[in-house]
Formats: C-alpha cells, structure tokens, sequence
C-alpha cells in the first residue's frame, strides 16, 4: 500500500496540566523519536501516558482544556495541524468507530481530508485488506467481535495513511483471539508503511518483539528509563514490575491452585441442568446446560467471545431470569421463596451471591468510597457500630483506606475494581460471581484482586469468575466450565 | 428497533427498488406533500382514497405488507382514541343516538369520528412507506449534500445515534447492578434517578472520547470535506413528487365530486 513519510516526533521539555488539577499530569518530557522507531511507551499508572499519546495527536485541546509547557513536535510542526497525518487508536473499541457500517466508518477520516471521492473506495479496500478484515462493507459495525472492531479502527486510521500511529492499550480490553489479530495487524502495517509507532501497553510480553525501543514515563516528570526493550527491562525490571508494567518473564509470584476433579459428592453451591440463558427476551445464547457452582472452591467460566459466558454469570448469580430450567441453591442457602436464586429479593442475595460487574462503575451508588462499602450493611439494617467495622476493615484490606472519602468515579481503574469487589465483600455473601475481573488490569492490579480471591476461597467462599485470561484461569484453579459456540 | 431492522433489511436483500433510486431529502419533502394537504378537509372520501392510493404504490417501496402492518399498529391503535373525542364532543346534527351531559352521539359526531380515525392512519402511512428501508446514513449524507444543512452538525447527530444502543445496554447492566447491591427491592423512583445520572455522566464521557476520535480523524479541520457517498437529484425525484401530487389531487377531488368534502374551518 502508498504511504506518507514517517513522522519524527520530538519533546523538549513538554509538559501538560488538565485545567481544574493542581499537578500536571506530564511534565519535564524529552525524547526524539526517529522516522520508522517502534516505541513501547510505559509508565505507572498515572504516570500521563495516554496525555502524552493525546498531546502528540494534537487532541488535547487548547487553553481551556489546560496548560501545555515545552515544547512537542511532529515533523516538526504542532500536532494539531498534523491531525489526519498521525493516527490514533484508543483502548476502548467502540469508542472509535463513528459511523453505523464498515464501509462508511473507514472513508470517514478520508473524506475529513477532502481525498477525491473516487481514490476513497481504494483506500477503504487497501485499509481493511491491512488489518485483514475480511468483511463487506456493508457489515454493522455493531456486529463485530472486540478484535474485529479495533482492526475496523486501524483501518480507519490507516486509509488516511498516517506517517505517526499511537495506540492506546489497544488491546486492554480484549479476548486472547482479539489481541493476536490486533497485534499483528498492527506488525503487518507497519511492516509495510514503515510508519513511525508508538504504543501504550502494560501487556509487554504482547508487544515487546515488535519494538526497537521503551521509553519509561517516571510518576513525577521526565523519564525513567529510555532504550532498547532489552537493556530496559533487564536494568528497571523491578521498578518497572512495581509500577505495575507486565515485565515479560516476570513471575507474579502467587501460587498455581490446582483444577479440581469434576466429581464432588458434597452438595454444590448452585446448579442447574437443562438449562437454556439469555440476555434479553431474544433468542437462547446456550442452551441444554447442566453446570455446578461447587461450594467453597473458583468456579472459572470460559469460552470464546459472544458465546454467553456473562449472560450464564448473571442466570447464575440470580439476576436475569432462566429461559428454562431452573438455576437451584444449596438448601442452607434458600431465601423465603426458596432455592432459586431469581426468587430471591434484592436484599436476600447480598448475603448469599454477590456479582462484580465487568464494568465497575455501573454498580456504584454513592459519592464516597465510604458509603459506597455501607450500601450493603446498610440495607441489611446493620447498626452503625458494626458497618463502621466492616468498612473501615475492607478499606484497611485492600489499601484503600486514604481515599475513603475520594467519589468512586475518579479512582483509578484498579481501584474501581478493587472497590467492586470490596462492595460485594462487605456482606460476606457465601457466592461471588466475577465477570472478566481482570480487563484492563496492570499487574499491580492484576496481583492484588487474585490474592483476594485466593484468600476469599481459602476462607470457604465459592469464587465463580468468567475469564479469557490464562493467568486468572490458572491461579484460581478449581472447576472449569467451558462454554462452546451453538451449533 | 425500525432502523435497525431496516439497516438489516438493505443488508440482506441486496435488491434495490424503485424508492431506493428517491433522495432521501426528496422522500422528506414527499412526506409533507402526503400530509399536509390532508389537513384541508376531515371526510372519510379522501382519507381513503389517499390510503388506498398510497398501499397501491407498495411494490415500490420494497416493504412487505406484513412489514407495513406491524409498523402500523400502534398508529392504527392510536386513531380511534383521537376520534373518541370527535364522536362525544363534535358540534351535534342528524340523528341524535346517544347523550350525557356535553358528551353526546349524533349521526353527524360518527362520521366526523371515522374521518378524525382514518386521517390519523392516513397522516401515518406514508411516513413508514416512506423511510422503512431508508438507511440513517443515507439521509444524513442527503441532508448535508442536498439540503446543505452544516457538515458537522450532521455526522455529529449521526456518530450519536450509534451510542445509543450503547447506553441501552448501560441501563439494562445499572438495573441489574442495583439488583445485585441489594437496594433493588424498594424505591424504584430514586433507583431511576440515579441511573439516569450515573447514565448521564458515562454519556458526557463517551461523548468526550467520540470527539476525540473524531478530531483525531480530521473532522472538523479547515479542509473541504469529500464525500464518498455522492447524494444527489435525479429525474426520478421529480417523478415522485408528481406522484405524490397526484395521489393528493385525486384524494381531494374524489371527496369534492362525491360532495364529502369538508372543510376544516367550516
């Protein structure tokens, strides 16, 4: 495919600082990235990576948005007036599609630049053929898998034929099928433009092998480390595994558990046979399902994407309705209307089965983490003494304790997990259900929730996850529930 | 659920009809020519005659009469209830059937209550003929090219349309949540309330990262934007608005020869 020149990229001093923050969220920033450098860019979280990444794609707006210091150029001029020459992909997929169908979504950039609306139709075609998505144009961008739609955003990108690509975690949220296409969709284009790349990942060992050189973002300005992945890794590993970057060949260091054997005579938690799920009134994900949630053990939910493992998490966990069958709790479980968990009220599941959402901020209620962790105690009319207990012991757990009073939407994203979690913990429920607990975790994060959930099923809890990560499959071990496409 | 339905429609059935060759501004514009003229008289005569008329040009627009049936129910629901108040409140005359207080039937109140029903259905017909198979993209590209209305006002409202299914799925996972926090059993007002704003804030942040993905894709630069998908007029537009016209004239004329024409002032 036709190319532009790869861009050169330097920073000299620069800084940025969000209006209303107090600190600047990138400071005191110098490199020279060459045409044609592939340029792992890591950091703490925190550190202002995805700043830096908006700063260079010249989005970051102007004086009301915030206050620049330093100086950043590609090829030497202002990255906004380098807008369409320099490439963007973000972590979430949907939020870089624009328009409703493939065809469409890919011209779009293209049309922003005022390409002749002849020459667009073989750019479009050029793009996808890049990112191998084999899909007629036509296609729903909603109708794409995760990995699918990211390809589709690449492919955007590229039909402008950008001589920069930045990508943002571009892989953070996706299954292992969907980081293998990402990524070497990504190797192919850059194969062949020889455009000029950087990238964002905690997930090195994804990328490392593609890239010439790791610049690492120190937490209070400037750099921490700037060369070849290998001398990088092997001279900062440490620190670098402490500000919670995936060090390839690194240990986590928590134990394997091992996978139990199918067979338990004692009395599962939650079970359920011929069952057939769904998320909405529409057709069956599943169907013909016998599935056992076996007490005091990980259950792990896995399976390729669409194929219903979180619409089987929630039927499980009682909250969306069987289609048929019926989802059945142990005896010492049942609630006043019995032992299906779909019968139960809101208030007799908190103490039996508690769900962590795949999206943490879907399930906060409050304005501080404090009262965030009361809910629970609260509506089970705990006096104040004891729910003051509880809190204050979960904060202390899962180091929280200095942000109490911070409003759970401006925590981090490991802190959003872990506050999910601590929700559901505060009323010691004896289920936990978990969807894709571990998404967009850095292995700071990552560490700390399978700690949890390893002391949680030390302590006799039945832990059941819904999982794409091999890492979670293997240190929870217990039972597997492998779910296959329908026939 | 109609456009999506539509967007899977034009997707399977590669099958172009007559209407799919009409400009969507031009369908815009025929919409108004099948109604507004309807408002001139409230009799059964033209109401029908413009709503046989219009079933007639079905093939044309590609729909199924089931399709059409089904997208219509609601309105053909909805058209008695709007002639309710014509049948108990119109100024009585004729023969006087029923009466209770204001509230009273007569021979002529019946009539005008059918023609109230059947001008609801005929007001509603064309606009599912119309823009069933019409694709949003579609008619935002007419909107902007034909109707010059501003570029970025266009593709703005339509890059928003695609969130929408977005925070469908929000609203759905925030119940179940609640559900799941245990505050799901009571206060159903307050749960809403606070959904919708938790809804409101995950809006304004999509939104920020859609402009930001959009600006970072050249939209909005000083540049003259191409478009891939040319819009614009052809002899067939013409023909439709004739068409259109036509269906009116004929309407109105059947309900003035057959002496049921009525104006709506008198």
């Amino acid at each position: 495919m036709a190319t532009a020149a790869p861009a050169r990229v330097h920073a000299a001093g620069w800084g940025w600082r969000y209006a209303g923050r107090r600190l600047p969220a990138v400071s005191e920033v110098s490199f020279v990235v060459e045409p044609g450098e592939r340029v792992l860019l890591l950091g703490a979280s925190g550190a202002g990576k995805s700043t830096l990444l908006a700063g260079l794609a010249g989005v970051l707006g102007d004086a009301d948005e915030g206050e620049r210091t330093g100086t950043l150029l590609v090829d030497g001029a202002a990255p906004e007036s380098r807008r369409g020459h320099t490439g963007l992909v973000m972590q979430d997929p949907d939020a870089g599609i624009v328009l409703s169908k493939v065809g469409d979504d890919v011209a779009f950039g293209c049309e922003n630049l005022g390409i002749e609306a002849s020459e667009i139709p073989l750019r479009v075609a050029d793009a996808l053929g890049a990112v191998g998505l084999d899909v007629p144009l036509r296609r729903p961008t909603k109708a794409l898998s995760g990995g699918q739609k990211q390809r589709l955003v690449l492919a955007g990108v590229l039909a402008m034929r950008p001589g920069l690509l930045l990508l943002d975690e571009p892989t953070a949220n996706l299954d292992p099928e969907g980081v293998a296409e990402v990524r070497d969709s990504v190797e192919r284009v850059v194969d062949a433009t020889g455009a000029t790349l950087i990238v964002v990942e905690h997930r090195t060992p994804v990328w490392a092998d593609l890239m010439t050189r790791v610049i690492v973002l120190a937490a209070d300005g400037g750099l921490l480390a700037d060369g070849p992945p290998s001398q990088v890794f092997a001279d900062h590993g440490d620190a670098l595994a402490d500000a919670g970057v995936w060090v390839p060949g690194r240990d986590v260091g928590l134990p394997a558990l091992p996978v139990a054997a199918s067979a338990s005579p004692e009395e599962p938690a939650l079970s359920a046979t011929d069952l057939a799920i769904a998320r909405t009134s529409r057709e069956d994900v599943q169907s013909g399902l016998d599935v056992r949630v076996p007490r005091g053990s990980a259950t792990v939910i896995t399976g390729p994407n669409g194929v219903g493992k979180s619409t089987l998490a929630l039927t499980l966990a009682g909250l969306i309705p069987e289609r048929t069958g019926e989802v059945v709790s142990a005896a010492s479980l049942a609630g006043r209307g019995g032992r299906r968990p779909i019968r139960w009220t809101s208030r007799e599941l908190l103490t039996r089965i508690g769900t962590v959402f795949q999206e943490p901020e879907h399930q906060f209620l409050t304005q501080t983490l404090r009262d965030e962790l009361a809910v629970g105690p609260k509506a089970l009319g705990w006096d104040a003494a004891r729910t003051a207990a509880v809190v204050d012991g979960l904060l202390e757990r899962l180091h929280l304790s200095h942000l109490a009073l911070a409003n759970p939407f401006t925590l981090s994203g490991g802190q959003k997990r872990r506050l999910s979690v601590a929700t559901v913990l505060a009323a010691s429920p004896e289920v936990i259900v978990l969807d894709e607990p571990t998404f967009g975790q850095d292995r700071r994060g990552w560490i700390e929730l399978i700690a949890l959930l390893q002391e949680e099923v030390a302590s006799g809890t039945s832990v059941v996850a819904v999982t794409h990560d091999e890492g979670v499959i293997r240190h929870l071990g217990g039972h597997r529930i492998v779910l296959e496409p329908a026939a | 659920m109609s456009v999506q339905e539509s967007v899977i429609e034009t997707d399977a059935g590669a099958r172009r009809v007559w209407l799919d060759g009409v400009n969507p501004v031009t369908k815009l514009i025929l919409a108004l020519l099948l109604s507004v003229p309807l408002f001139a008289s409230i009799d059964v005569v033209s109401g029908l005659v413009a709503i046989g008329l219009q079933l007639l040009c079905l093939p044309l627009t590609g729909l199924s009469l089931g399709t059409v049936a089904r997208r219509l129910a609601p309105i053909i629901i909805f058209a008695p209830i709007a002639g309710l108040s014509m049948l108990l409140y119109a100024e009585p005359a004729g023969h006087i059937y029923w009466s209770f207080g204001f509230a009273t039937i007569s021979e002529d109140s019946v009539q005008l209550a059918i023609a109230v029903s059947l001008r609801v259905v005929a007001l509603g017909l064309p606009t599912i003929l119309l823009f069933g198979r019409t694709d949003p993209t579609e008619l935002g590209d007419a909107l902007a090219q034909v109707a010059k209305l501003p570029s970025r006002f266009v593709l703005g409202v339509l890059a928003g349309t695609r969130m929408l299914g977005l925070f469908l799925e929000d609203w759905r996972t925030m119940g179940l949540a609640r559900r799941a926090r245990g505050v799901g059993d009571h206060g159903a007002l307050r749960r809403f309330f606070s959904m919708a704003f938790v809804l409101l804030v995950f809006a304004v942040r999509r939104g920020t990262k859609l402009a930001m993905a959009m600006e970072a894709r050249g939209f909005g630069a000083d540049i003259v934007r191409t478009w891939s998908r040319p819009s614009r007029l052809h002899a067939r537009d013409g023909i439709a608005l004739l068409g259109a016209l036509a269906i009116m004239v004929l309407a109105l004329a059947a309900a003035v020869l057959l002496g049921t024409f009525r104006f709506v002032w008198t």
